[in-house]
């Protein structure tokens, strides 16, 4: 760098001199400027916001450990992100066609949406399921539905990701048994289960069963894919969520991070070797609207990660420290009031992903904040995509704002703050000390409380909602699910129920329960009984009866 | 005499997890000096309205984003009036479409709060509509 | 019909207003309690207390489960401080219940301690009294926490228990003066964990070096680890083991003399000091007394000689439901 003493000196001059004239007269719009994680930004950066760590260790190089740079060599430029729209909704026949849409409209991987009953493990006609039923994501009650829902698609040819989690080992099983069927070999099988089920005791509530059986089914998963289906990414460990509840940037990164290495830890406590199964680690995060901030956020996570399972684990291969992840546009910031203005704010999003160097993309629908989206606006949330990628030129360039010196001394402080966050998790002994204890939830519920009132007292400007408001009518088009689906689903369940072999659903239950209570791998057991058209319901309430139900904290 | 304190039941009915809003308005209601009994995620109708009546609230704020509102808000008002308690106000907030809003109106529902809608509003709608027994 | 005769004949929603009222201060919620007196006095009243994070409430939720098992019903007070800035509250205990609150064996009500200091309600007592007249069997109080100044959930119930759990770095709070004292059993939740032998130990030092009590009574110590039921069905034994050896001895009668004089003196401290000073505001206003006793223009101990002179000038004799003395 420059003489360093010059450019301090140099720096008050201008700050004292040509600044000084400038706010006396125009004065800045805000005393102080925030990032949603309360980092405040400075009005100019320079070289003397760099750190003392050299370029070599702090960014080194794309595909190269620290990994700050992106964990492909040669980036977009070999292959762009994986353009991956969530969805699922009502029933398998009509998911299997917009399935077949999307294929058509060049999406590259299926993305699958389960319902609340079937992500909780309740069958379509239980209780607990009255007006859920194909509400947030298709209905799965047996393998028959997951036939139809996967009918005419060659699962050799696609990848799939699963937003499962309580349930994804039946889930899981139930895509294997399609495969079999379809006479495709396991290892040719590639996909992702979310199975990240830390992160729903903090923040989006579909649990089941507590914290620790929770994780021992998660390993029984790790194990099984490492021996049988090893193209799959076993666990999605997620942020996405997380900052949907509510939390700011950092947090997103050091909850996320310190549930992944709870994981870690878990599966090498269960006897896995950490180069073994590390590879297959997969990540989700959520691309909120500071651009800046997003953008470092991201690359602070490559690093933090990349030094945790180096230092802290001892991973040898590199391939085991790397941060692949799969983003989604936020919801949270998505507005009922000029839906329209959601497309701009998903554009910069994803552009801000992209830049972070994102895997995979989902970009959110105009009118998600409603319901879910229609044909339509999904079509547009996918040419955002398609743009970026083809239109922008950001794609054939790696790592583009690395250098920046707002861009370094931001990623170098988000990386900074998590990693305390990190550290004050470990000394409560982990994640699921901290989640027990109610820790987490307690720092988002505060980080979501004082966004609220930052928008109230409009000093967080919400354009539409809190400023530049507009008398609107009502937004017509939206997507409806048809009441009868829950109906249809029943009947369609009570058809399977009758046809199948009841001796062998007691059979393959039993064996259920008896692998769950002692440490035999629960997927074959859960194979078998998938195969027998045994229902979610009944693997799920069979391990209920041996692991009980999670009990919430405030 | 001491000054009624407005008692307020948030309640998530159904299997929607997601409490971020429920959480916000329980800590913005007592902020403006309100009781808020807060029973978390999964609760069904009955637990509902069995909480509703033994805790004596004023009002029954319901938050539902799974879509799921058209089954489970008419079932909570269904089971107040057979309990004796349609008297109890009950409001309704989440992912509600707009068109579903004159049904719910019908069912009993006062009030729902759409996406954007600001906790000084939901305040200042208890205030001004939410009598405490006198 | 009055809310007391609603409630006496199973009426849940007057129980439920009746409460409110009481919470309120309404003056008619105590001609309702009136009528509800004679019928109280047969429910066992369980006190729970322990600092926060000690599992109480999923504790709490254990023991109900045991006592409906046995078919006795339950009423639960569960209290949550008051924000001392807004006056607001979130009563949160039911959530580690709810599952009980489709039970109609089961009355579960948060209240707030509304500035009150003691680890429970002004209201509490008469709510208990209310739940009793329902016919409840068993009625638990479940206190804000303890420290040093929350323990007067020991003049309210027949039985206080003491939660406690390792590694909180409380083992020496718990020590703390006035809560050794008021527990008839402690409780090592979340056993698991580390530190349960040390903390178990400390407990047992501690009731060794303090004075013996009067009832002979020695506090057992249960571990328990509440989320999984461990160790509840020989909590509720230990419970019903305490209320056997109150019933059998003079204890019962004891404590419920104890439990009717400080309610007793509550209610007429209350009652007296809210009459008095309307009284003076009606008759004098009382910045103004106050702001002559700040200047020094009178002193506060003949107001108060006054105040009480007048007072007893009123009645020449003070015999309430007694057999008054005998002349001399």
């Amino acid at each position: 760098m420059e003489d360093k003493e010059k450019l301090t000196r140099e720096l008050g001059r201008w700050e004292e001199t040509t600044v000084a004239k400038s706010v006396s007269r125009f004065p800045e719009r805000k005393e102080r400027f925030e990032s949603t994680s309360h980092i405040e930004f400075n009005r100019l950066y320079t070289p003397l916001d760099e750190s003392d760590e050299g370029y070599v260790d702090r960014l080194g190089f794309p595909g190269e450990y620290p990994f700050t740079r992106g964990v492909q060599p040669t980036m977009y430029r070999g292959r762009f992100w994986t353009m991956r729209q969530y969805s699922g909704f009502a029933t398998a026949e009509e998911t299997n066609k917009r399935y077949q849409y999307l294929l058509e409209q060049g999406q590259t991987g299926l993305s699958v949406a389960f319902d609340l009953p079937t992500q909780i493990g309740y069958d379509s006609d239980h209780i607990m399921a009255a007006g859920e039923v194909g509400k947030v994501g298709v209905a799965i009650d047996t393998l028959a539905d997951m036939e139809t829902l996967f009918h005419g698609i060659p699962l050799d040819k696609v990848s799939t990701s699963m937003t499962i989690n309580a349930t994804a080992v039946v889930l899981l099983a139930m895509y294997l048994v399609v495969a079999e069927k379809q006479g495709v070999p396991s290892d040719a099988v590639r996909g992702t289960i979310q199975n990240d089920i830390l992160k729903e005791y903090v923040a989006r509530g579909t649990h089941i069963f507590p914290p620790r059986p929770s994780m021992r089914i998660i390993t029984d998963i790790f194990a099984f894919c490492r021996e049988n289906v090893p193209q799959w990414n076993t666990i999605s460990i997620s942020g996405y969520h997380i900052r949907e509840a509510g939390s700011s940037a950092v947090q997103e990164v050091a909850f996320t991070l310190a549930n992944a290495i709870a994981y870690v830890q878990a599966a090498i406590d269960a006897g896995l070797q950490v180069d073994d199964f590390a590879k297959r680690l997969s990540f989700f995060f959520n691309c909120h609207n500071n651009f800046l901030e997003e953008i470092t956020k991201f690359r602070a996570a490559r690093r933090l990660w990349a030094r945790i399972m180096k230092q802290r684990f001892a991973a040898e291969k590199p391939v085991s420290c790397m941060l692949r992840f799969h983003t989604q546009t936020a919801g949270c910031t998505l507005t009922l009031q000029q839906p329209e203005n959601n497309v701009v704010r998903v554009a910069f999003q994803a552009l801000a992903a992209v830049l972070g160097g994102t895997q995979s993309l989902h970009t959110n629908s105009r009118d998600e904040a409603l319901a879910l989206p229609s044909e339509d606006a999904v079509r547009i949330a996918l040419r955002t995509q398609q743009i970026i990628a083809h239109e922008t030129g950001v794609a054939d360039v790696a790592d583009p704002m690395a250098g920046s010196y707002a861009i370094e001394a931001l990623t170098d402080r988000i990386e900074a703050d998590a990693r305390t966050y990190i550290e004050k998790i470990d000394a409560m002994g982990g994640a699921v000390k901290a989640i027990e204890s109610g820790y987490m939830q307690a720092e988002i519920a505060e980080s979501s409380y004082q966004y609220q009132k930052e928008i109230e007292a409009k000093k967080r400007v919400i354009v539409g909602v809190n400023d530049f408001v507009v008398e609107e009518a009502p937004v017509k088009d939206i997507l409806r699910i048809d009441p009868e689906v829950e109906r249809k689903q029943k009947e369609k369940l009570e058809i399977v129920k009758r046809k199948r072999d009841a001796h062998r659903i007691t059979e393959t239950l039993t064996n259920i329960k008896q692998a769950a209570e002692t440490s035999e791998n629960l997927v074959p057991p859960i194979m078998m009984a998938v195969k027998a058209y045994a229902t979610v319901g009944e693997i799920s309430d069979t391990l209920r009866t041996v692991f009980g139900e999670y009990e919430e904290r405030t | 005499m001491a000054e009624r304190k407005t008692r307020v039941l948030v309640a998530k009915p159904g299997l929607d997890g997601h409490d971020r809003g429920a959480k916000v308005i329980a800590r913005a209601l007592r902020d403006a000096g309100m009781e808020v009994i807060y029973t978390g995620i999964r609760q069904t109708p009955e637990q509902i309205v069995n909480t509703a009546i033994q805790e004596d609230v004023d009002l029954i704020g319901m938050s539902c984003l799974s879509g799921a509102h058209m089954t489970l808000f008419p079932r909570v008002l269904e089971l107040l009036r057979e309990k004796g308690a349609g008297d109890i106000n009950v409001v309704g907030g989440g992912i509600i479409p707009v068109e579903d809003i004159p049904a719910l109106k019908k069912s009993g529902i006062k009030e729902v709060f759409q996406p954007g809608t600001q906790t000084v509003d939901i305040v200042r709608y208890i205030t001004e509509n939410v009598k405490s027994r006198g | 019909m009055s809310l007391a005769e609603d409630i006496l004949s199973g009426h849940v929603r007057a129980a439920a207003r009746l409460i409110r009222d009481i919470d309120d201060d309404v003056p008619s919620a105590w001609d309702e309690l009136k009528k509800l007196y004679p019928r109280t006095g047969h429910a066992h009243i369980i006190g729970v207390t322990g600092p926060p994070g000690s599992g109480k409430s999923t504790l709490v939720d254990r023991m109900v489960e045991l006592f409906r098992k046995e078919e006795r019903t339950v009423g639960i007070v569960a209290v949550d401080p008051t924000s001392p800035f807004s006056g607001g509250a979130i009563l949160g205990d039911r959530i580690r219940m709810q599952r009980h609150s489709t039970d109609e064996g089961v009355f579960i009500r948060s209240l707030a301690t509304r500035g009150y200091l003691g680890g429970i309600s002004r209201s509490t007592h008469d709510v208990i009294n209310v739940m009793d007249a329902m016919g409840k069997d068993v009625i638990i109080v479940e206190t804000v926490g303890v420290g040093q100044d929350e323990v007067d959930i020991v003049n309210t119930a027949h039985t206080s228990i003491v939660v406690t759990v390792p590694g909180l770095g409380d083992e020496i709070q718990v020590i703390k003066a006035g809560v050794l004292e008021i527990a008839d059993i402690f409780v090592i939740n979340k056993c698991e964990r580390e530190g349960a032998d040390k903390l178990e130990q400390e407990l047992k030092t501690m009731m060794e070096m303090a004075p013996p009590r009067q009832d002979n009574w020695f506090p057992p110590i249960f571990r328990t680890e509440a989320p999984r039921g461990t160790g509840v069905f020989d909590l509720v034994y230990g419970i019903s083991r305490h209320h056997r050896s109150l019933t059998d001895s003079n204890g019962l009668r004891e404590r419920n003399r104890l439990r009717a004089e400080k309610h007793f003196l509550k209610l007429l401290q209350t009652r007296l000091l809210d009459d008095v000073l309307a009284r003076i505001d009606q008759d004098s206003d009382l910045d103004r007394v106050l702001e002559k006793l700040a200047a020094r223009q009178v002193n506060p101990y003949t107001v108060v000689e006054e105040i009480v002179g007048e007072q007893l000038k009123s009645q020449t004799r003070w015999d309430h439901g007694g057999q008054g003395k005998a002349d001399p």
